[in-house]
C-alpha cells in the first residue's frame, strides 16, 4: 500500500485549499462543540460547588420580625438540615460625585464571622473587628465599579438615618452571583451593592433588637422543597412571614439558569450544523476526485488490488482531513473555551471557575466529526466499488445528459447555447445543486437567525424603554407613602409630570401553576409607565380585573376570564381572587397590573405609593437628583437611560456575546459553501471552458457558463436560507427567551437582507476569484490531456 | 503577396521554460502556406508540430519571430484581439472530440454559429458530416467517430478560413477515419477553407496539397504534391 499512501499525500497537497477549508469547517464546529459543552459543564460545576462551599441557603424566608430563638424552631421542623436568621435591610448609598443615590441592601453578620448559612468569600482586607459598629464589608464587584479601597468611608441612610462607616474588607458572595436591586431586571454592578456589617448595627439600625428579618435554610438531603416552605410559612406566619421561596427563585440564581439555557439552545442547534456542512462538502470534493480519477482506480483495481483497499485509499483521505478538523478543532475548543470562561468569570463575580473539559467530550468531538465526514464520504465510495476495471479503461464517455432533453422544445426558443449548458448541468445533478443550494441556505438561515434575534433584542429594549416605560426617573419609596406626598414631589425641581403607582410582591396562582412576581398598580390612564396592546395601543386599566404580561399568562397558563388567585407577601398578607381581564405585550420582566385604586382596596388601603414616575425636564435633572438625595423617604432612583444601557450591556456579554460569534462564524461557513460549489463546478468544467475559448468565446462569455450555474444555486438559495432563518429564529429566540426577558420573533427584513447580500456578496467575490482561474486557464494544456 | 497565403511565419521559436530545463518546441520556422490549400504536418513525436498548430491557431505565443495570418501578426495581438481572430476565422479539430457533453448535437453546433460572423445553417454543418439523423442525441449517446464528425461540424459551421485539426484521426479506426477525412476534404473544396492537419498517419498526407515534414523543432522538408488522393484511396 506504500505506493496508494503516496498518492494519497499527493492528493490531498494537491486539493490543500478545499481539504484545509473542509478541516476548518470541522474544526469550527468541533471547537464549539468542546468550547460550549465545557463552558457549560464548567458554569454548572462552579455554580454547585460555589454554592456548597459558601454554604448558599436553599430557602429564603423573609419576614416582618421574628425573635431570633424562632431560629431553632425552624431547624427543627422535618426537612430541614439548617437554619439561621439574620437582618437585611434597604440603604442609600451616596456616592461620592454621584448625584443619584445608590441602592443597596444592608446585611447582617455574627459576631464569629460565619455564619451557618450564606458566608462571605473574603477577596480583600479583613472581616469586621468585634465592637466596631462602623465597619462595613463591600460587595467587591460594586467596589470595583465605583473604585473604592479598603479604608475609604461610605456614607449609608438607613430608615431615615445617616451614617458613615468605613470599608475594610472586599467580598463576593454566591447569592450575589448578579446583582439586582429588588423589584429591577437588570443586573447593573455599578447601580446596587451589598454591603456586610454587625448584626447590632443592623439590629439597632432596623430596630431589631433580639430578632430577625429573614430566615435562611439548608434542605435535608432528599427533603420535599414545597413541603418545607409550607411548614415555614406556617411557623413564620405570625411573624410577618412574608412567604418563603427557594434559591432558584431567586433573582441571581435565575440569572445563572437563564445563561446556562440559552448555551444549551445554542450548542444543540449550531455544531450540528457546522458538522453538516463539513459532510456535505467532504461528499462533494470526494465525489470530484474519484469521478476525475476513475481511469486510475480502473487501472489500480486492474493491478489488482482489491475493492476494498482502493475504498480505503479514498476514505483514508477523508479520515485523514476530519481528524485534522477535529485536532484543529480540540486545540481551538479549548483555547476558546479558557477565554470565555475567563469573561464568564468576570461578567458573573465567581470566586473561581476552572474550564475543565472532559476527555469524553474531546473523544465525543473527534468520533462525532469523523462520523460526520464519513457519513459524507460512504456515499462517494458505493461509486468506488461500483467501478470495474472494464468501465473505468473506457475512453472518458461524456457524461450523459440525454435525460434532461425532455425541455428541449420549450426551452429551445429563447435560451442561447451557454444558457442551455446551465441549465441542463443543473438538471442532470439536481442532488449535487440541491446540496449546494441547501448548504448555502443553511448557512445563510443560521448567521440570519443570529441577527434576528439580535435585532429581537433591540426590540425589547426599544418596546420596553421606549413605549412601556415613557418617564425619564423612577423613584422608589423604602413604605408605601400617602397619595398626596407623592404629587407634592411635583414640585420638586425640573418635575413634569408625576405618576403614582402601587407595587406588591405576590405569589400569583392557577391551579397547580404559580409565579412569585409582583402586582402593579397603574393609574386609570398611565402616560408615564402604562400597560400597552400588541398593536401598542393602550391599555386602559379596568376598574376590576388584573392585566397580566403575555410571559406571564402563558406560565400560569390562564387567559382573559378566567380568575387567577393572587396571594399578597406584604403588609395583612390578603389573598384575593381576580379575574383576568386582558394580556399585556411586555418583553422584559413578567408584569401584572392592576388599577391603582383597586389594588390599593384589595390590601385594605387607600391611595399608598410605592413609586412615582416622573418626567423630568433635562436641564435640570442635577436639582432633582440633589433634592431627592435629601429625601429620606426615598428607597431609590432608577434613570430610565441607564437601566437601558444596563440590559444593552448584559445582552452583549455571555451568550449574548456567543450570537456575534456565531452569525460572524456562520457568514464565513457561506461563503466557504459558495466558493467551495464555484471551485467545483470550475473543476469540473475547466475543459468545456478551455474548449469555449477555442472556439472564441470572449473569457466573459466562457465566465457565464460557469457562474451562471453559481448565480442559479445562490438564486435557489436565498429564498431557502431566509425560509430556514426564519423557522431557526423561532428556536434561537425561544432557547433564549425567559420570564424574566422575552425576545420578540418574526420577519425581520433587515436580518434577511444582510444575511441576502452577504451570500450575494460571497457570490461576487468567489466569482471573481475563480472567474480569475478560467482567464489562466492555459488552452493548451487542458486541451492536451484527456480529463 | 499577403493575398495569397493564408499563413506566413518568420524565425518563429518557442521555448519552454528557462536555462538548462528550455525546451525548444521550436527553433526558428519559416513557413508559407497558401490559401485553400489543405496542409499535412508529419513529424516524430515532439518535433513540434502541435505547438506550432497551437501558435497559428491563436491559442499559444511564440517566443520570437512573426507569424502573420493573412496581413495580420499574431505575435503582437492583445488576448482580445486574439479571442476575436479564434471567434471569426478559426475553426479546431481535437483528437479527444471536445464536445460539451450538456449539449446535443445541434447544440454544440449552434453554440458556434451562435457567435460566427457568417456562420453556416447547423443542418447544412451537421449533414456535410454525415449527422443530420443524430442532431438531438447527447456526445453521450454517440461514438467516437460520430463524436469527432460533430467536432468537425462544429469547426466548420462558422465557415472559418482556416481549420485546424491536431491528429482527428488518432482515437479512430480506419472506416471511421476515413469518413473523417473525407469530411475534411469536402470541407475544403466546397467552402474553400484552408486546412492544416496534424498526423502521424504518414498515408494521410497523399490526399494533402502540401506536406510539411517536422523534426526537432524546424521543417525538414516541404513537398508539393502533384496528384492527391481521394480519402478513399488511401491506404490506412
Ligand atoms: N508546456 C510545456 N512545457 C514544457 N515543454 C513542453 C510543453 N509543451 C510541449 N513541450 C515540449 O515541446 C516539444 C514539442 O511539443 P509538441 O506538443 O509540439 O510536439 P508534437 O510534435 O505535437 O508531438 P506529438 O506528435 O507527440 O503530439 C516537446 O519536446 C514537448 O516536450
Ligand atoms: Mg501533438
Amino acid at each position: 500500500m506504500r505506493a496508494l499512501d503516496h498518492k494519497l499525500m499527493r492528493d490531498l497537497w494537491r486539493i490543500r485549499g478545499q481539504a484545509g477549508a473542509i478541516a476548518l469547517v470541522v474544526a469550527v464546529g468541533v471547537s464549539l462543540l468542546i468550547m460550549m459543552s465545557g463552558m457549560l459543564q464548567s458554569l454548572r460545576e462552579t455554580r454547585v460547588q460555589y454554592y456548597e462551599s459558601y454554604r448558599l441557603a436553599e430557602v429564603f424566608a423573609p419576614v416582618t420580625r421574628a425573635p431570633a430563638r424562632v431560629i431553632e424552631r425552624v431547624a427543627d421542623l422535618p426537612g430541614v438540615a439548617a437554619a439561621e436568621g439574620r437582618i437585611q435591610g434597604a440603604a442609600l448609598l451616596d456616592m461620592p460625585g454621584q448625584a443619584l443615590p445608590v441602592r443597596a441592601i444592608a446585611l447582617s453578620l455574627p459576631r464569629s464571622m460565619e455564619p451557618r448559612l450564606n458566608a462571605l468569600y473574603l477577596k480583600e482586607g479583613r472581616f469586621l473587628s468585634a465592637g466596631h459598629m462602623d465597619e462595613v464589608v463591600v460587595l467587591e464587584s460594586f467596589a470595583r465599579a465605583h473604585d473604592l479601597a479598603l479604608g475609604d468611608h461610605l456614607t449609608a441612610t438607613m430608615q431615615g438615618s445617616r451614617r458613615t462607616f468605613q470599608i475594610v474588607g472586599f467580598a463576593a458572595a454566591p447569592e450575589y452571583l448578579f446583582t439586582t436591586a429588588p423589584g429591577e431586571f437588570v443586573p447593573d454592578d455599578a447601580r446596587f451593592a451589598a454591603l456586610w456589617m454587625h448584626e447590632e448595627a443592623l439590629a439597632a439600625a432596623f430596630d431589631l433588637k433580639g430578632a430577625v428579618n429573614e430566615v435562611l435554610i439548608e434542605l435535608e438531603r432528599g427533603a420535599n422543597a414545597q413541603d418545607v416552605l409550607t411548614r415555614v410559612d406556617h411557623l413564620l406566619d405570625r411573624y410577618g412571614g412574608q412567604g418563603a421561596y427557594e434559591r432558584k427563585d431567586s433573582m441571581s440564581d435565575r440569572f445563572i439558569s437563564e445563561e446556562i439555557s440559552g448555551l444549551v439552545a445554542t450548542s444543540v442547534v449550531v455544531p450540528p450544523i457546522f458538522l453538516g456542512v463539513a459532510a456535505f462538502l467532504l461528499y462533494i470534493v470526494i465525489t470530484r476526485l474519484v469521478q476525475a480519477e476513475r481511469e486510475q482506480i480502473g487501472l489500480i483495481k486492474a493491478f489488482g488490488y482489491t475493492d476494498f483497499e482502493v475504498a480505503l485509499h479514498y476514505f483514508k483521505m477523508v479520515l485523514v482531513i476530519a481528524v485534522v478538523g477535529a485536532a484543529m478543532g480540540c486545540a481551538i475548543g479549548l483555547w476558546g473555551g479558557r477565554f470565555m470562561a475567563g469573561l464568564y468569570q468576570s461578567v458573573y463575580h465567581f470566586p473561581f471557575l476552572v474550564f475543565r473539559v472532559e476527555p469524553s467530550s474531546l473523544v465525543t468531538g473527534v468520533i462525532t466529526s469523523i462520523l460526520a465526514a464519513s457519513a459524507g464520504g460512504i456515499f462517494v465510495l458505493r461509486g468506488v466499488f461500483r467501478l470495474t476495471p472494464a468501465v473505468a479503461m473506457r475512453p472518458p464517455a461524456p457524461m450523459d445528459f440525454s435525460r434532461t432533453g425532455a425541455l428541449n422544445n420549450r426551452l429551445r426558443r429563447w435560451l442561447d447555447q451557454p444558457t442551455r449548458m446551465v441549465l441542463r448541468r443543473i438538471l442532470r445533478n439536481p442532488g449535487r445543486i440541491g446540496g449546494a443550494v441547501l448548504g448555502i441556505a443553511v448557512g445563510m438561515g443560521l448567521s440570519s437567525a443570529q441577527m434576528s434575534v439580535m435585532s429581537g433584542f433591540d426590540d425589547t429594549l426599544d418596546l420596553t424603554f421606549g413605549v412601556i416605560d415613557r418617564s425619564d426617573v423612577a423613584v422608589s419609596f423604602f413604605e408605601p407613602m400617602p397619595a398626596a406626598t407623592a404629587y407634592a414631589m411635583a414640585h420638586l425641581p425640573g418635575v413634569i409630570e408625576v405618576e403614582p403607582m402601587r407595587s406588591v410582591s405576590a405569589v400569583l396562582r392557577n391551579g397547580r401553576e404559580s409565579y412569585r412576581g409582583s402586582v402593579t398598580g397603574l393609574v386609570e390612564n398611565a402616560r408615564l409607565n402604562r400597560a400597552v396592546r400588541k398593536d401598542m395601543s393602550d391599555i386602559t386599566m379596568p376598574a376590576q380585573g388584573i392585566v397580566l404580561a403575555r410571559a406571564l399568562a402563558d406560565t400560569l397558563n390562564i387567559g382573559p376570564g378566567e380568575t387567577l388567585r393572587v396571594e399578597v407577601l406584604d403588609g395583612r398578607r390578603p389573598v384575593i381572587e381576580v379575574q383576568v381581564a386582558e394580556v399585556a405585550q411586555t418583553l422584559l420582566g413578567a408584569p401584572a397590573y392592576m388599577r391603582f385604586e383597586g389594588l390599593n382596596r384589595a390590601l385594605g388601603e387607600w391611595g399608598r405609593v410605592s413609586a412615582v414616575y416622573l418626567r423630568v425636564d433635562a436641564a435640570e435633572m442635577d436639582a432633582l437628583y440633589a433634592a431627592l438625595k435629601e429625601m429620606p423617604t426615598v428607597a431609590g432612583v432608577t434613570q430610565r437611560e441607564d437601566a437601558r444601557a444596563a440590559m444593552q450591556k448584559l445582552m452583549d456579554t455571555g451568550a449574548g456575546a456567543m450570537r456575534y460569534v456565531m452569525a460572524a462564524i456562520a457568514g464565513v461557513i457561506t461563503f466557504g459553501i459558495v466558493y467551495n460549489a464555484a471551485r467545483i463546478a470550475f473543476g469540473e468544467q475547466s475543459r468545456d471552458l478551455a474548449s469555449l475559448r477555442v472556439m472564441g468565446f470572449t473569457r466573459g462569455e466562457t465566465s457565464y457558463v460557469l457562474l451562471g450555474e453559481l448565480v442559479v444555486v445562490v438564486l435557489l438559495a436565498v429564498p431557502l436560507g431566509i425560509g430556514i432563518g426564519y423557522y431557526l429564529s423561532f428556536l434561537i429566540a425561544a432557547g433564549f427567551s425567559t420570564d424574566l426577558y422575552q425576545i420578540p420573533t418574526g420577519f425581520r427584513a433587515e436580518a434577511f437582507g444582510f444575511a441576502g447580500v452577504a451570500v450575494l456578496l460571497a457570490t461576487v467575490i468567489s466569482g471573481a476569484l475563480v472567474r480569475r482561474d478560467i482567464d489562466k486557464v492555459d488552452l493548451v494544456e487542458t486541451l492536451k490531456t484527456r480529463e | 503577396m499577403t493575398e495569397e497565403h493564408t499563413f506566413r511565419t518568420e524565425g518563429l521559436t518557442k521555448t519552454y521554460g528557462e536555462g538548462v530545463a528550455a525546451v525548444h518546441a521550436l527553433r526558428g520556422v519559416d513557413l508559407d502556406i497558401p490559401r485553400g490549400e489543405i496542409v499535412v504536418l508529419l513529424g516524430p513525436s515532439g518535433s513540434g508540430k502541435s505547438t506550432l498548430l497551437n501558435i497559428l491557431g491563436g491559442l499559444d505565443r511564440a517566443t520570437s519571430g512573426d507569424a502573420f495570418f493573412e496581413s495580420d501578426n499574431l505575435t503582437e495581438m492583445s488576448d482580445r484581439a486574439l479571442t476575436r481572430y479564434r471567434r471569426d476565422h478559426v475553426g479546431f479539430v481535437f483528437q479527444f472530440y471536445n464536445l460539451m457533453p450538456s449539449l446535443t448535437a445541434r447544440e454544440n453546433v449552434e453554440l458556434v454559429t451562435e457567435i460566427a460572423s457568417d456562420p453556416l445553417g447547423v443542418e447544412e454543418a451537421l449533414s456535410l458530416v454525415g449527422l443530420e439523423e443524430r442532431m438531438d442525441h447527447f456526445p453521450a449517446q454517440m461514438s467516437g467517430g460520430e463524436q469527432q464528425r460533430v467536432a468537425i461540424a462544429r469547426a466548420i459551421a462558422k465557415n472559418p478560413t482556416v481549420l485546424f485539426c491536431d491528429e482527428p484521426t488518432g482515437a479512430l479506426d480506419s472506416t471511421t477515419g476515413r469518413a473523417v477525412l473525407h469530411v475534411l476534404n469536402d470541407v475544403n473544396a466546397r467552402l474553400g477553407a484552408t486546412v492544416l492537419i496534424v498526423t502521424h498517419a504518414a498515408a494521410t498526407a497523399s490526399m494533402a496539397h502540401r506536406v510539411i515534414h517536422f523534426a526537432d523543432g524546424a521543417i525538414r522538408e516541404v513537398v508539393v504534391n502533384e496528384t492527391r488522393l481521394s480519402p478513399d484511396e488511401i491506404e490506412w
